[in-house]
């Protein structure tokens, strides 16, 4: 007996030092201390651009700067010229469409509607001076705007509704002499503001990205890495990695976590196996619109309201429109937890001309499903909204937003559905019937940027969970822990029950039946014996 | 009777062994399934598989004892007195009636338990464990970035392991009580424990053909 009780104690005290012995702590994840350590050192430029003789002028136009640009930098206009920021457009092949051309020259979206007719004011996001109509010379490399990328003094900055041109107060000496890699500060002049505000349309780009802390975005957090966009938007003859799928169509020249991350970033191999089916942002990008809010909705219907002849604004308790006459309501959101879709990395848009054949409208339809073996499971900001269309004709109607003046038409000056449709039609060289309605639109937003530290991605049982997960609403596939196949586990439960009821009843009836014959009284009675007793009736 | 010592060291460790970790297991897989929680998906998950790992080496060991030992025919199975068997179960043994077939050192297993245990040595735990190895190394890479399982869908090897872990669960519940059907209700968890069990008598001759000619039932002799 004291044998087996020592027996015990030593297996007990070796298991625990074994457990103890064999136990390590995590180790240091040297892939990621590398990739630290190359993105600490920042790019020191190997030119000094104030020291150029030939750029310590007065320069009277913002051509003239770039002029100046291409006599040191003889070719580049044509890179940047053969690029999407310049022609607003690309070239890709879709599957059953052949080749198609993509961009905000022919795209409708469900914010501003489409460039087509308000390039005034929509070029304040183009890389180049002067286009204020559909006809502008997309092959005059003057107009090519350089400092808008590489201007590094943080002087510079485009006029509202200028076509593209600097504001006047720019000192365009002073920033041609501080040229350098594109910053922050220059990608986010226009993609933090794209939507006509501070991250409106992405939900996951905003100025707040130009100081943060590692809550909001792991890479570009002033108090972490600091990253430049450049550092994963990397360009080879300024065509830059990485795309907007509100846009683009194809699945070359994306900028992916893996490239910098590889495809097993994880100690865990289960979680590395995840990245089969399920891109790293799902999971690290629990929520998005962190410190400011984001457009989620967007009901162009409501606009056109007037307060004694005048538009008017609502402001909600954030300090967001939202409702503004021009535009109509608005619904605002912070911190949202993203919506998810399988991707593949290709996605069509709806074109100005394409043909309306669903009650919702998709403004971008991202393509993917569980079966397609290059899909994954990526997070995504759903924009929905309502937006005016052709009852006749069945397509979405382009309206002539922007204007210089009253009475020419213009939605923001004349507030009048009937005549904006018709021109913006007419400009964009549409047909149009005249007749038109409101009808649901969508589109999708797959949001790559403010990653979370690790410790805030979503843990196991944001997914794996009966209900109430993540991926709730994400069907048509197995997953452990949500999914169960109901007919085996009514079975299995039946089985169970059967066979508790099965044990129960046969020891029930051996029991009566030892009771009814005396057995036990029996066996108790000859303790004493040497031998058990043969049973009774044996 | 005598105390006969009918299950070897290994052949107690191998089934307490194989009990506890089926049984843990069971916890630990039915949490992944979504039924209760215990421990937290993450750790039941690495639970289940560190368990599977242990459980699918001491099924490699014990399948080598099983034939280095002979132990393996043991199984064999046969129908002889397998219906004895069955009513003995059924209605003989509330009419407090012997045991049809006599327990030995060689021949451990009545014809039913034969049967039973054949079918969950050749089915019941090859079907959990290939589901589960497939569960196991699904969407997994080898070396070359190439998937290993994927062609064949989640859903049906989640299925098979399912259903094979509910039939080990009602095999469990049976299992455990008809433990209580020796000679005294202990008496078989007893002889588990300690190796040794009290035996009726057999002739010292323990040759196998003596041992068959005991075996076979009175009254099917006749019969013959």
């Amino acid at each position: 007996m004291y044998k087996s009780i020592i027996i015990v104690i030593v297996i007990i005290i070796a298991t625990l030092v074994a457990v103890n012995v064999s136990h390590e702590d995590e180790p240091a994840n040297l892939k990621l201390e590398q990739l630290k350590q190359k993105y600490a050192f920042k790019a020191v430029p190997s030119v000094d651009h104030h020291k150029l003789d030939v750029l310590h002028k007065k320069f009277e136009t913002p051509q003239e700067v770039t002029e100046t640009c291409l006599t040191c930098h003889t070719e580049t206009h044509k890179e940047v010229m053969a690029s999407s920021h310049w022609n607003w457009d690309r070239l890709s092949y879709v599957k059953g469409k052949g080749v198609y051309a993509s961009g905000k020259k022919n795209v409708l979206n469900n914010f501003c509607i489409g460039a087509n007719s308000n390039e005034k004011s929509c070029a304040k996001c183009h890389i180049g001076f002067g286009m204020d109509s559909n006809h502008y010379d997309f092959t005059n490399a003057r107009n090519v705007d350089c400092m808008v990328c590489h201007d590094n003094s943080e002087e510079y900055f485009k006029g509202s509704s200028m076509a593209g041109y600097p504001d006047r107060t720019v000192n365009l000496e002073n920033v041609a002499q501080s040229v350098g890699l594109p910053t922050r500060n220059n990608c986010g002049s226009c993609h933090f503001f794209s939507g006509g505000g501070n991250n409106v349309k992405h939900g996951d780009l905003e100025v707040a990205q130009l100081s943060c802390d590692r809550e909001v975005d792991v890479h570009m957090a002033t108090n972490g890495m600091n990253m430049e966009c450049v550092a994963c938007h990397t360009a080879t003859n300024h065509q830059i990695k990485g795309k907007l799928y509100s846009v683009s169509t194809n699945n070359i020249n994306r900028a992916k976590c893996q490239d910098c991350h590889t495809t097993t970033p994880h100690f865990n191999d289960v979680l590395n196996r995840h990245g089969s089916k399920i891109a790293c942002q799902t999971c690290h990008i629990p929520e998005y619109a962190k410190v400011n809010s984001t457009k989620m909705s967007w009901n162009w219907s409501d606009a056109g309201k007037l307060k004694d002849g005048e538009p008017y604004s609502i402001e909600d308790s954030l300090g967001n429109h939202s409702y503004l006459s021009i535009k109509g309501s608005f619904d605002w959101q912070r911190n949202v937890k993203p919506d998810y879709v399988w991707f593949n990395g290709t996605a069509e848009q709806y074109r100005l001309g394409d043909s309306i054949t669903t009650d919702v409208v998709k403004m971008n339809t991202l393509h993917g499903s569980y079966n397609d073996r290059n899909s994954k499971i990526i997070p995504v900001k759903i924009h929905r909204g309502n937006q005016i269309y052709d009852t006749e004709y069945k397509r979405i109607i382009q309206p002539l937003l922007y204007g210089d003046k009253k009475g020419d038409s213009a939605y923001w000056n004349d507030f009048n559905w009937v005549t904006a449709a018709k021109k913006g039609m007419e400009i964009a060289g549409q047909p149009y019937s005249g007749k038109f309605d409101f009808i649901k639109t969508e589109s999708y937003w797959p949001l790559n940027h403010m990653v979370s530290p690790k410790d805030k991605a979503l843990s196991c049982v944001d997914c794996h969970t009966r209900t109430g997960g993540r991926l709730e609403n994400l069907t048509g596939f197995y997953l452990p822990g949500r999914d169960t196949n109901k007919t085996l586990d009514a079975v299995g439960k039946w089985l169970l029950i059967f066979a508790v009821f099965g044990v129960v009843s046969h020891a029930g009836l051996r029991i009566g039946q030892d009771l009814k014959h005396n057995r036990y009284k029996k066996q108790v009675i000859d303790h004493n014996k040497e031998e058990q007793p043969d049973r009774l009736d044996s | 009777m005598s105390k006969v010592y009918i299950y070897k060291g290994f052949e107690r460790f191998w089934h307490w062994s194989q009990a506890s970790l089926i049984m843990f297991l069971a916890v630990t897989g039915f949490e992944v399934h979504g039924t209760f929680d215990i421990f937290g998906f993450e750790k039941a998950v690495a639970f289940h598989r560190t368990a599977s790992w242990l459980l699918l080496g001491l099924i490699v060991i014990s399948i080598f004892w099983h034939f280095t030992t002979g132990e393996w025919r043991q199984y064999i199975p046969t129908t002889k007195n397998l219906k004895e068997q069955l009513r003995y179960y059924l209605v003989d043994m509330f009419r407090g009636k012997q045991h049809p077939t006599k327990k030995t050192q060689l021949r451990k297993l009545n014809p039913l338990q034969r049967l039973v245990y054949l079918s969950f040595k050749l089915v019941l735990i090859p079907m959990t464990l290939i589901s589960g190895i497939m569960y196991m190394l699904y969407k997994s890479f080898d070396e070359n970035n190439i998937v290993i399982v994927e062609d064949y869908p989640l859903e049906d090897i989640a299925f098979w392991h399912t259903l094979g872990a509910i039939l080990l669960i009602v095999f469990l519940i049976v299992h455990v009580y008809m433990t209580t059907t020796g000679e005294t209700p202990t008496s078989n968890i007893n002889a588990m424990i300690t190796g040794y069990e009290d035996l009726e008598d057999t002739p010292k001759t323990s040759e196998k053909k003596e041992e068959e000619k005991n075996d076979v039932n009175p009254t099917k002799k006749v019969k013959q």
